[in-house]
């Protein structure tokens, strides 16, 4: 192929297209979280209830945001949290990750650090072992992402 | 692979609950990245952290590439009787790290 100017051009400006839906489609659609959270709950709607996510309010590097998730409960046998789920909505996979807790946890609570990609906001979905599910969402901004690409 | 840190008291009370730090060191790649050729850099992270004391369960976390380099995790534990805490890693190759710490009563 003779490269003109004009097959320059449009080559480019489609190239640039593809680039540009290329990293739209890079992030999770709300379906996919939905499906994941589907996938968590079997279909139950998270009410609300006393389950605390904290997050940074303006995170400056996406590549280790602190998260960190707490519910009241008495960690008894038969009254526990059995896990807590954590989703990014605008990361590439909605799944950030799952911690189990147990009767020997003492409190259902847990830190990790996570990557975001750009300013999203990030859930929590808490699965008491009566059957509830809980659901709560902060926003982060983003200053830098940090999924790298 | 690298040696993890993990903070935890040595000498607890019964019936106390405990806060446990474990950090590990691993690059966590994603599986989202590319290399300078525009190839996908394969995705190799730590899928699996489990915390048990005396055989059972008391905490664990199934993680996804979201969770950033290093990871790091902090959490709870109530103590009744002296024993000793595993904590294991699984990485996507199967590597496994582990580490012991024992827990006494004062």
């Amino acid at each position: 192929m003779n490269l003109t100017r004009r097959t320059f051009l449009t080559a480019s400006a489609s190239a640039a297209v593809a680039a540009f839906f290329g990293s739209q489609q890079a992030f999770a659609s709300l379906e996919d979280l939905n499906k994941a959270l589907n996938d968590y709950t079997g279909g139950a709607e998270p009410g609300e209830g006393p389950l605390t996510l904290t997050t940074p309010e303006i995170a400056e590097n996406g590549n280790s945001v602190p998260v960190s998730v707490l519910v009241e409960s008495p960690m008894t046998e038969d009254d526990h949290v059995e896990s807590v789920m954590i989703l990014a909505e605008g990361n590439p996979l909605p799944d950030v990750a799952t911690f189990h807790f147990s009767s020997m946890s003492g409190e259902a609570k847990a830190s990790t650090r996570m990557r975001l990609a750009k300013t999203q906001n990030v859930v929590a979905v808490a699965k008491m072992s009566n059957g509830d599910f809980y659901k709560v969402s902060n926003n982060v901004k983003v200053t830098i992402g940090g999924c790298g690409g | 692979m690298a040696k993890p840190r993990i903070k935890i008291p040595k000498k607890v009370a019964a019936g106390d609950v405990i806060t446990i730090k474990t950090l590990v060191s691993h690059k966590m790649e994603s599986g989202q990245r590319k290399d300078k050729e525009g190839k996908v850099i394969p995705r190799k992270i730590i899928n699996k952290f489990t915390c048990e004391f005396n055989g059972s369960s008391v905490f664990s976390c199934d993680i996804d590439p979201a969770v950033a380099a290093n990871p790091y995790f902090e959490f709870k534990a109530k103590v009744e009787e002296a024993g000793t805490f595993k904590f294991t890693w699984v990485d996507d190759d199967g590597e496994v790290i582990e580490s012991e710490k024992e827990v006494a009563l004062s």
